[in-house]
């Protein structure tokens, strides 16, 4: 007998909360182990914050490339169940025995209809007027879209959503005589007769995988994000580089091809001002790449960048940081404090420290290297569960060296940078060891060895 | 030798916590047209063993006190406050300039630093009939020494007199009575008697039962504020008092100010504060008034150089005042009024004018006298 033939409800079963490459190893290390997991993910799409970046460093492999497959894994494993588009509203209960419930919230699209066509999001009348928020936009608010989309062309699920915050319809009862994206959707998919469902399920362990909120940079207002169109976050850049992004990897800002360009490492890291006070981890590779994306496609561009340590800790990063230098990227030692117009282009003001002079640099292109914070959302759950955060916000972990995806509750893991910041390997190596908690607790409630089955089976070629 | 005890002082001033990012230095107004480097300094303070000899550093002089190194340090280290600390050095030697020297003496003698008698601080009122401030008035208008002598910031006194009034806001004043709040005193690193001038204006306040206080200055604002001991006194600038006499209608404009403005922050009520929007209320309030933005505003907002004593001290670069700089930025605007809301600002930035020979392009003006053309 195979474990899928198993009766759903005598079998112990997981709640992974997040969709990103946290929440996706998790919930396929579990499911391959055997056991039944909801996945739920607030978004329209999972793929998390790894799915908006072009390459990965230091190899430079294409983000996309390596996380689509997993993502289709998650939507064709028989062991999971997907819940997009899904909040944890209210979680009762104990370690074998959690009672969870999940708000659905109403996409206007009829799941079981939707093909994925496109023809409703061509078809509305806001098509191509939607900015969304860029802190939570695929596309990183450079690019504009239809008030029903999808986030991205490699969604999972494939499905349409209607932005409850654009739809002309929703915001204000009336979108004109018809309504465009229903006329359009040949499968009648568009229902806006939904409305918000509530559904139970009963799960012995749960991992946490809610991941982080990146720094608005509005914060910082010395930088002028917001006010001068030049300076990005590297997030930005990411969606300006990507070859899928929205100009189709040519890195132009309205047009223009940047030929001087300034990266400013440490925006909302290591800033006790502003309450941040954790080095985000990312960021120092996250500019090496970008500064190497940016000598390849810009030949002739001035890059600067601009730090105040470099920390290049992981496996090949001190070599790419070499690699970088070596094409010609300067790296100039200076926590720059302002950004200034001047005439067309920006100054970056920073002393040289390493100078012990003052430094004017002109920019047409200034990347902000944005970094981590705690996620703010995932606060509701986790004070009604009374789930420990540590000072600087993050879940906090039983020991922070020998139990680090255990939280405060037992039975209840953390995977990713919802317990602190982390690169894209030592998140799966984290997600990857919150299963293995799951697993054995799981393997212990069912009272006997678990059948594995399938590890690092493909379900999407099944 | 001008010898300090610079491990002590290191702890003291938590220059430990410094990690030589340069963000202070990067952003100093100052420091783009003298010697002086705060990050330096600091570095030179933490290597220097036990003993730093601050002879020859006469670049300390220059600070501003504008705050845009304290309020950008990613670590919470002051540097401004380090330097107004080892001004505190040269002044215990009395090792200062002259200027200097004439505004403590007077402020010690006469309740103000610019060595006018006592009994003239209050002829510029003499005919606005404002009373006593006595118990049982709801606000204690404290004028400040600029505003009471100074016959240009007279005028933004007399402003601000008429528009409380037709607010009919019940306030009163100390006359005679009122001392120097010893904000730059402080500044000027003569900590001993900045602390001799709190404690007396502390026993003034008690002793009159002052609950809720307004400032024409920003300095006096931020030293009642952030100075001072608690006190309970709430203490606002004039800026917050007439945005919320608008807000609530106790304060109407009848005329039109049918003119282009700019708005200068002070540092003391922006870096220092936070407050950037309550003024800009004031002047978006004013009918007709169209405002528009220099590029450095706000938190960018550029320095006028006309704090931490520099009212009365040159530094070591007094060719390019940072004021003149400033009016060329507002000019750039297009702007046909220039508008603060600082004593010190409206005088450094009206010289900076004359000088630019842009009289005929450009005006500084108060807020409170823009207002008070509209009533």
């Amino acid at each position: 007998m195979s474990t899928y033939d198993l009766p759903n409800r005598l079998e112990p079963a997981a709640l992974v909360i997040g969709g990103g490459i946290a929440g996706i190893q998790a919930a396929l290390d579990i499911a391959d182990g055997g056991f039944q997991v909801t996945l739920v993910e607030r978004s329209a799409s999972i793929g998390g914050r790894m799915a908006q970046l072009d390459k990965t460093f230091p190899t430079l492999d294409c983000s996309s490339c390596i996380l689509t497959p997993k993502m289709v894994d998650v939507s064709r494993h028989p062991n999971i169940q997907l819940l997009t588009y899904s909040e944890v509203a209210k979680v009762s209960g104990q370690m074998g025995d959690f009672q969870v419930q999940i708000r659905r919230k109403p996409r206007y699209v009829d799941e079981s209809k939707c093909r994925g066509c496109g023809l409703c999001a061509e078809a509305c009348r806001l098509n191509g007027r939607v900015r969304g928020d860029p802190l939570t936009e695929f596309n990183a608010g450079i690019a504009k879209r239809a008030a029903i989309y999808v986030p991205f062309p490699q969604a999972v699920p494939l499905i349409y959503t209607v932005d409850p915050e654009a739809c002309v319809y929703l915001t204000r009862g009336v979108c004109g005589k018809t309504f465009k994206c229903q006329e359009a959707c040949t499968a009648g998919a568009i229902d806006f007769t939904q409305s918000e469902q509530l559904i139970e399920v009963n799960v012995s362990t749960i991992v946490i995988a809610t991941g982080y909120d990146v720094f608005d940079a509005r914060r910082k207002p010395e930088f002028g994000y917001g006010v001068y169109p030049q300076v990005i976050t590297t997030l930005e850049f990411e969606r300006l580089a990507s070859a899928s992004g929205p100009t189709a990897g040519k890195i132009r800002l309205n047009e223009h091809q940047p030929e001087k360009l300034v990266f400013i490492q440490c925006v909302g890291s290591r800033d006790l001002s502003i309450d941040l006070p954790n080095c985000s981890r990312v960021c120092c590779m996250a500019v090496a790449k970008q500064a190497h994306l940016a000598h390849d496609r810009l030949p002739g561009a001035e890059i600067t960048v601009l730090y105040m340590d470099i920390r290049a800790f992981g496996k090949g990063f001190e070599e790419f940081y070499d690699r970088v230098r070596h094409e010609g990227v300067l790296y100039r030692r200076g926590n720059p404090s302002e950004i200034i117009r001047r005439g067309e282009n920006l100054v970056v003001r920073a002393e040289d420290t390493l100078l012990g002079e003052l430094v004017e640099i002109e920019a047409d292109l200034v990347v902000l290297a944005v970094g981590m914070q705690p996620r703010r959302e995932a606060d509701g759950f986790a004070q009604a569960i009374k789930l420990a955060r540590g000072e600087d916000g993050y879940f906090l972990e039983q020991h922070p060296k020998l139990q680090t995806v255990e939280s405060s509750l037992p039975g209840v893991f953390l995977a990713g940078c919802c317990q602190g910041p982390k690169d894209i390997p030592d998140t799966v190596a984290h997600a990857k060891a919150a299963a293995s908690a799951a697993l054995i607790s799981l393997a212990k409630m069912r009272g006997e060895p678990a059948i594995l089955v399938g590890i690092g089976a493909s379900y999407a070629t099944n | 030798m001008l010898q300090i005890e610079s491990r002590q002082f290191a702890t003291t001033h938590n220059l430990f916590a410094c990690i030589q990012c340069g963000k202070c230095t990067g952003g100093c107004p100052m420091a783009v047209k003298t010697t002086l480097n705060p990050r330096n300094l600091i570095y030179r303070l933490l290597v220097a063993g036990n003993g730093y000899d601050l002879e020859g550093r006469e670049e300390l002089w220059d600070c501003t006190t504008c705050a845009t190194c304290s309020s950008r340090c990613p670590k919470l280290v002051n540097p401004m406050e380090a330097v107004i600390a080892l001004r505190g050095a040269f002044v215990e030697k009395g090792r200062v300039h002259p200027n200097v020297k004439t505004a403590l003496e007077s402020t010690f003698r006469h309740g103000n630093p610019l060595s006018m008698p006592r009994e003239e601080r209050v002829r510029w009122a003499s005919d606005l009939s404002i009373k006593p401030f006595g118990e049982g008035v709801e606000y204690l208008f404290f004028v400040g020494c600029t505003p009471s002598y100074d016959p240009r910031v007279q005028q933004v006194a007399r402003s601000l007199v008429k528009l409380v009034q037709h607010a009919n806001l019940d306030f009163g004043f100390l006359a005679e009575e009122e001392s120097c709040c010893g904000s730059e005193i402080r500044r000027l690193g003569e900590a001993g008697l900045f602390e001799m001038i709190v404690e007396e204006n502390q026993e003034m306040l008690k002793a009159m039962s002052v609950d809720k206080m307004f400032t024409t200055s920003p300095h006096c604002f931020n030293a009642f504020k952030n100075d001072y001991p608690q006190n309970g006194v709430q203490v606002e600038h004039y800026t917050q008092l007439l945005s919320r006499a608008l807000e609530n209608g106790w304060l109407k404009f009848s005329g039109r100010f049918e003119k282009t403005v700019t708005f200068h922050d002070p540092c003391y009520l922006g870096k220092h504060n936070g407050i950037y929007d309550e003024p800009r209320q004031v002047l978006t309030g004013i009918p007709g008034l169209k405002l528009v933005e220099m590029d450095r505003s706000r938190e960018k907002s550029l320095c006028c150089e006309g704090g931490g004593g520099r009212m009365w001290l040159e530094g070591s670069n007094p060719g390019t005042r940072l004021a003149r700089w400033r009016i060329q930025e507002a000019l750039d605007t297009g702007a046909q009024v220039l508008a603060t809301a600082c004593p010190f600002c409206l005088l450094t930035l009206e010289e900076a004018l004359k000088h630019q020979n842009a009289e005929d392009k450009l005006r500084v003006m108060d807020i409170a006298e823009i207002a008070d053309q509209v009533l």
